[in-house]
């Protein structure tokens, strides 16, 4: 298991170093020098700067996540500039400590917003308490920000009654590890959002050479007491299932995959295809999906670069937006990459604003709204400097942004049922919103 | 709140001023200075001076002070273990507290503090919280037990806290379960032979009920723990699978993947046949392809296990090509990864696709990747034979951008190309020659040297170009080197007029002016086999090469099974087993796939002996590379080269296989391309040709090259054959005995058929008809193949010749002599019998020309008691005049050598019956006696061979 968690700043420093096996400190460790016969927590020091050696300072491009160091693994993720580092000597679940060190990020911004270097060490003494409750002897223990939050509270729990202390570690180690007893809201309301980011890759000739959409429902919840949900959703599967009886006018769609939290009774959904659950308190990630048939691709693009002579290069971008015109798309923004010995771009451009971005080696037009059905154009002139670089410009892809008041997918909530058999609140007593967003994930035509 | 000017005190003395804080009266300031000892600890201060003054602080109701100070405490108690000893009551204390938390992290920490006095303590404890009435605490203490069974194992079995931890998998509380389960399975880890996890049906379904209700973290314990469990049967495989499927829906990718495990696992059990099975396979894999949707570090995880897995089951993602095409944003490391299972899922389905992506790579910016890809469209090509045609335009199109590590990579690539599929893109040579001098990586130009030395006859300046390599030869790497070495010496082989010098060159650059102990080797063993026996060395150099494989990389067999059982683990990451890189007992027990049982009826597919499963079972082919064919020629008993010069020479001849290696067969003669005898006409430069190679042979001792090439030049000078030697016909069967039928006769092979010719002469006063023949069974199995063909009557005093056709698939018994044939022929008055004598000449059948290895060996091979030896007299032939003549009847001369002015014939004969006899013929000039020795598994031929010898010669 995880034998010890490091985090250090960008050059290297450690911010928080805990260790939970001895056997993490016994090297030898190239690039290490330390004094024979140094004490125990001097040796485990061996560890962290192997690390911060080999890997924070190592001269190339980071080639893995994992690292072997003297027989010791590194397992590491950055988060802006800080780096989290999990070391093991054994032959651990290496899929579940990254996992981990996700949720750990998870866990350190519920409580204190974005992981700096600042945030880290002004709350080095909660997130000690934190990795103290959350990976016993490397073993990852409940995680959950709700049940962490009430009685790692960096106040002290001297105050707590009996009976709550009782309530806290029932709801730890519980069947529903991911909510409390006891909630009360004098209004119950539920916040549903399907967030889909579609993905496509395209050859300058049109074709679709992947698309697929990722997609999740987000549920914030603001319902008392213990409350059992049960989620529908157009799933082809069980519209079929249902056969005649339904409305045959509602698409259904294809799922290829889909993941849930925690909270969802997997082996229900296994057996029945229903998604039965009770929610933790307040926002949650309900479900993941992935569909790859029938997308609504928003927006095409349609490259055209033309190469005349060696200084110059004609770049013609049309792009079409492929919805009902009722619907308004927002934030589009086209990023044309350009060589790297550009020296001069003039671009012309029937919609929006384009720029030429000399740092980021792209030309970006932004579109602020476009309306479903309609089509724009740009077209730019790149002025190159000669060079007797042999290389070819790799020519990146055209990539996009943009968000779509629709699912790409094709998804609709059909329901979202509330029970709560002990309180008196039915499910028509609560107030539910939905709302669809598509926004563009990797969005790239190659030209 | 702003910790972290804790960071910040790096003033001198500072050890003293927070001794003097701890010590104060304020809580406030106790805890500040608390703080500013931790934070001095993370940033790697000594701060273990103020160890009595923190412990000081424990006794506190402050819960975040008393986590601190614990956490001191788990850092130093180690070098201060008797100051630790006065934290226990307090330790011991908070066991007791009201506080389920507090009574948790008591235990927790004691657990964590490597003390043995403070171990001793902790057993009382620890035996209380592990049968706490709150789940918290149960939790926690069995995480404990693994804790001090990692400090003293010893303890941990005389407390009997096994029994208890063992008790805590039937707990009612779910994260309880997972915990238990995740300390018994790392403390079974170190007592492999243990029987500690005791997985029987029973606690399986405890497992398995507290699997829908923990933690996620919980569900990889016991899905991780499952995976060590081998079901009874197919059934119970089933309904566990059956159980862990709905974990592939989980949000973590670590339960997916370890549910991905215990299926891959338990599979194995299930009969192929079966419904649930495919239904299984299907189901795998939309997880697997939701895994490349996580975040990169875990997608890197997923990957390198879909390479296994692909391995394994390929038919699992074979619709999936398209998730593993590479973003443009994604880090290198997936990248690389992704790449490598693209090749793998490469088939001729989705070839067009694949190609136009690794096109599409092969422009990217990162170096590695890019070769990568360049290299997989060169897998492409052998994997996909339909593809190779598009793939080599496609290398082409790319060796055009001229930028040099993709030209280099592609060239590399070529090169596999032109061993799968030869002759076939030889046309591109020219263009690979094109960037001969931009390629300055080892590889690169190993590989094209290569492609120069093999296709050296169809690349007009391959001398040229090989000598240019060979300017620099020192400052190249061993890997040129040799191959230069290598290409030359085949470059010799084939054109060798015009090339003598160069290979001299470069044996000698190899020989003499290398320090590589390799390339010295060699360069001596081409030297030698050059100058010995450049037949040999053809052979040798230019044999014909091994198939290429079509998967490379492949992870081998066992393995890969035993990697599937570690799925999801470092060890898949790795691609390693866990012995590989963990240190001690732990995870070095080999875990294995469970073998298809054979119980149920279901299972009685004809799959089911394949316990493998449906894994390429068939062994790729392994490529030998030139120093494997070097080995093995070195592993004959060679008389060492030595370092200091060419090989000594030998002299004289002894018998012994060594020998005729060493020296015996210096001057060899003949080459396979050109087959001896037949109806060649002599050739008048044969004399010449003989005449000249004694006198070069005492140079090539010194020279080896020259004297080998000497050798070569006399190539298939030999001939001058006669057809073979036909005995005069004798009279067979007297008139006198057959009622007035003469026969006389003899034996002739015609054109490889034998023929006995009879003259039917009637002596009687009538008229002879219905003439038919028989022969009795005999050593060789002669037999008529047709009837005897005397169509007319054969009139008195009338004579008739008839040749009849005879086979060698009759009934077989041996005769004394050997070569002795009892014949019945019948006719229209009676049925006479006579027996005759056929020279075994007659059995020599076209293809009698041994190996020259395989003669050597053979040689060696036969028992010297097997050998015979005879004399020939007056004999007035020459060596050369007597080794046509003897081609002629099938005695086949392999090797002449001469020494101290006798001549040494070494020649084979194949009998029809598949006996090969060996002979050597020494014939000294001057005297008309020869000698010759025959070897011969059966020795008994020995006599007739002679006897043909002598009737051959002498004819």
């Amino acid at each position: 298991m995880i034998g010890g968690l490091f985090i250090y700043n960008h050059k290297g420093e450690v911010l928080i170093s805990r260790v939970y096996r001895d056997d993490i400190g016994k090297g030898p460790f190239p690039n290490c020098f330390h004094k024979v016969g140094c004490t125990e927590s001097y040796r485990m020091r061996n560890a962290v700067d192997a690390f911060r050696v080999n890997v924070i300072h190592a001269r190339q491009q980071v080639r893995s996540p994992v690292t072997n160091i003297a027989r010791t693994s590194f397992f590491h993720v950055k988060r802006s500039n800080i780096w989290l580092a999990a070391v093991t000597k054994q032959n651990v679940n290496a899929a579940m400590v990254f996992e981990f060190l996700y949720k750990m990020c998870d866990v350190m911004t519920a409580y204190f917003g974005k992981i700096s270097e600042e945030n880290i060490k002004n709350n080095f003494v909660l997130i000690y308490e934190l990795l103290d409750e959350i990976l016993d002897f490397g073993y990852p223990q409940n995680s959950e920000t709700g049940a962490l939050k009430t009685f790692i509270t960096q106040t002290g729990i001297k105050s707590q009654s009996k009976e709550e202390q009782s309530q806290i570690t029932s709801q730890v180690t519980g069947q529903i590890g991911w909510r409390r007893e006891g909630i009360k809201y004098r209004r119950n309301e539920l916040f549903l959002d399907v967030l889909e980011s579609v993905n496509l890759l395209m050859s300058p000739q049109g074709q679709v050479l992947s698309a697929h959409v990722s997609g999740r429902v987000v549920m914030k919840s603001y319902l008392s007491g213990m409350p059992e949900c049960k989620f529908g959703m157009n799933d082809k599967i069980v519209i079929d299932k249902q056969g005649k009886g339904g409305a045959t006018e509602e698409q259904s769609i294809a799922i290829d995959d889909c993941t849930f939290h925690q909270c969802v009774r997997l082996s229900k959904f296994d057996a029945e295809r229903s998604i039965s659950f009770i929610p933790p308190d307040g926002e949650c990630e309900l479900m993941r999906y992935r569909t790859t048939k029938d997308i609504i691709l928003p927006f095409r693009v349609i490259p055209l670069v033309r190469e005349v002579g060696r200084t110059k290069l004609e770049v013609k971008v049309v792009i079409k937006s492929n919805f009902k015109p009722s619907l308004l798309a927002q934030k589009i923004e086209v990023r044309i990459p350009t060589p790297l010995n550009t020296s001069g771009v003039q671009v012309i451009c029937m919609k929006g604003k384009a720029k030429y971005k000399a740092s980021e080696n792209a030309i970006v037009w932004k579109i602020k709204r476009m309306a479903g059905m309609k089509e724009s154009q740009i077209s730019a002139e790149i002025e190159l400097l000669p060079t007797n670089d042999k290389k070819k410009w790799a020519r990146p892809p055209i990539s996009m942004n943009f968000e779509v008041p629709f699912a790409p997918s094709g998804l609709k909530v059909r329901y979202l049922k509330v029970f709560e058999p002990k309180l008196n609140y039915s499910d028509h007593d609560v107030i539910k919103w939905v709302r669809y967003i598509g926004r563009s994930g990797i969005y790239e035509t190659r030209c | 709140m702003t910790d972290s000017k804790y960071f910040t005190t790096t003033k001198k003395g500072e050890i003293f001023e927070l001794k003097a804080e701890l010590n104060s009266d304020k809580k406030e300031k106790k805890k500040e200075a608390v703080k500013k000892v931790i934070a001095s600890m993370t940033v790697g201060k000594d701060v273990s001076a103020l160890f009595p003054d923190v412990v000081n602080c424990m006794q506190t109701d402050n819960l975040e002070l008393k986590k601190l100070v614990y956490l001191y405490l788990m850092n130093y108690a180690k070098s201060q273990p008797d100051m630790a000893i006065m934290a226990v009551n307090t330790f011991v204390k908070d066991c007791e507290d009201a506080n389920p938390l507090i009574r948790a992290l008591a235990v927790r920490t004691m657990g964590c503090i490597r003390v043995d006095k403070i171990t001793e303590y902790l057993c009382e404890p620890l035996r209380k919280c592990l049968k706490d009435e709150d789940p918290y605490v149960r939790k926690t203490a069995a995480v404990c037990v693994a804790k001090l069974h990692d400090i003293n194992a010893q303890l941990v079995e005389d407390q009997g806290f096994l029994d208890t931890l063992k008790d805590l998998i039937s707990d009612s509380n779910p994260m309880v379960v997972a915990n238990a389960v995740a300390a018994l399975s790392e403390i079974a880890e170190s007592h492999p032979n243990s029987n500690l996890l005791d997985l029987n049906p029973q606690s399986i379904n405890k497992l398995l009920t507290a699997l829908n209700e923990c933690t996620e973290w919980g569900q990889i314990f016991i899905l991780d723990c499952l995976a060590n469990y081998t079901p009874r049967d197919d059934r119970e495989s089933q309904s566990i699978c059956e159980r862990v499927t709905p974990r592939l829906s989980h949000a973590n990718s670590a339960v997916v993947l370890s549910a991905v495990k215990v299926l891959m696992k338990f599979m194995e059990m299930l009969p192929k046949d079966l419904d649930y099975y495919s239904t299984l396979l299907k189901k795998l894999a939309p997880p697997l392809v939701t895994l490349l949707s996580a975040e990169p570090e875990l997608q890197y995880v997923a990957l390198r296990n879909i390479n296994l897995i692909v391995q394994k089951r390929p038919e699992i993602l074979k619709h999936e090509m398209k998730v593993f095409f590479v973003k443009y944003n994604d880090p290198i490391y997936v990248k690389l990864e992704k790449l490598d299972i693209m090749i793998r899922l490469a088939s001729q389905a989705n070839i067009a696709q694949v190609l136009a992506e690794l096109k599409e790579y092969a422009t990217e910016v990162d170096v590695d990747f890019v070769r990568k890809a360049v290299r997989a469209i060169g897998r492409c090509a052998i994997k996909v034979e339909q593809s190779a045609e598009r793939c080599v335009s496609t290398l082409l199109d790319l060796i055009q951008t001229k930028v040099n590590y993709v030209v280099q990579e592609a060239i590399v690539v070529i090169k596999d190309i032109f061993r799968k599929y030869p002759n076939k893109y030889e046309s591109v040579i020219a263009t690979l020659c094109e960037n001969l001098d931009s390629l300055d990586e080892p590889e690169a130009r190993a590989a094209m040297i290569w492609i120069v030395g093999e296709y050296a006859e169809r690349i007009d300046n391959a001398d040229e170009l090989l000598e240019s390599f060979l300017e620099g030869f020192h400052d190249e790497s061993t890997q040129v080197q040799l191959q230069l070495l290598t290409a030359i010496v085949k470059l010799f082989l084939k054109k060798p007029t015009e090339t003598q010098e160069l290979v001299q060159q470069v044996l000698s650059l190899a020989t003499q002016d290398s320090d590589n102990p390799d390339l010295r080797d060699r360069g001596y063993i081409y030297w030698r086999l050059l100058s010995t026996d450049p037949v040999a060395a053809k052979e040798v150099v230019l044999a014909e090469k091994p198939l290429i494989s079509e998967e490379t990389d492949l992870i081998e067999p066992t393995l890969l099974e035993e990697l599937i059982c570690h799925i999801g683990t470092l060890a898949s990451v790795y691609h390693k087993p866990p012995s590989a890189f963990v240190e001690g007992s732990r995870g070095v027990m080999h875990k294995r796939l469970p073998a298809r049982t054979g119980s149920g009826e279901s299972t009685e597919s004809p799959d089911v002996g394949a316990a493998g499963g449906s894994a390429p079972e068939a062994a790729p082919s392994i490529i030998p590379s030139q120093g494997d064919l070097l080995g093995d020629l070195l592993n004959l008993d060679m008389a060492p080269p030595t370092t200091s010069g060419p090989p000594p020479p030998s002299t004289g001849m002894q018998m012994g296989g060594m020998d005729l290696l060493g020296g015996g067969l210096d001057s060899l003669m003949g080459d396979e391309s050109e087959p001896l005898g037949g109806d060649i006409g002599g050739s008048p430069a044969m004399g010449a040709g003989f005449g000249a190679a004694p006198a070069v042979m005492p140079a090539s001792l010194n020279a080896p090259v020259g004297g080998g090439l000497g050798d070569l030049f006399d190539l298939g000078g030999v001939g001058m054959p006669m057809g073979a030697y036909i005995p005069p016909k004798i009279v067979w069967l007297p008139a006198m005995k057959a009622k007035g039928l003469e026969i006389s006769g003899t034996f002739a092979r015609r054109a490889g058929v034998i023929q006995m010719e009879l003259i039917l002469t009637n002596k009687a006063m009538s008229v002879m008809t219905d003439f038919a023949i028989q022969f009795n069974r005999n050593s060789f199995g002669l037999a008529p193949a047709g009837p005897l063909q005397v169509l007319t009557p054969l009139g008195p005093n009338q004579t008739i010749e008839v040749s009849l056709p005879l086979s060698t698939v009759g009934p077989v018994m041996k005769m004394d002599p050997l070569n002795n044939l009892q014949v019945a022929v019948k006719n229209n008055i009676d049925v006479f019998y006579f027996s005759c004598q056929y020279p075994i000449s007659m059995l020599f059948v076209e293809d009698g020309k041994m190996e020259r290895q395989v003669f050597l060996a053979t040689w060696k091979d036969i028992p010297n008691d097997n050998e015979s030896q005879f004399q020939i007299k007056d004999c007035h032939l020459n060596s050369d005049a007597a080794s046509s003549k003897l081609q002629g009847s099938n005695i086949f001369t392999i090797a002449k050598r001469t020494v101290e002015g006798q001549d040494m014939l070494y020649m084979s004969i194949k009998l029809s019956n598949g006996i090969w006899v060996l002979a050597e013929l020494r014939v000294q000039a001057g005297n008309p006696n020869y000698t010759i020795s025959l070897k011969c598994r059966a020795p008994e031929v020995s006599q007739c061979v002679f006897q043909c010898y002598e009737a051959v010669l002498k004819n």
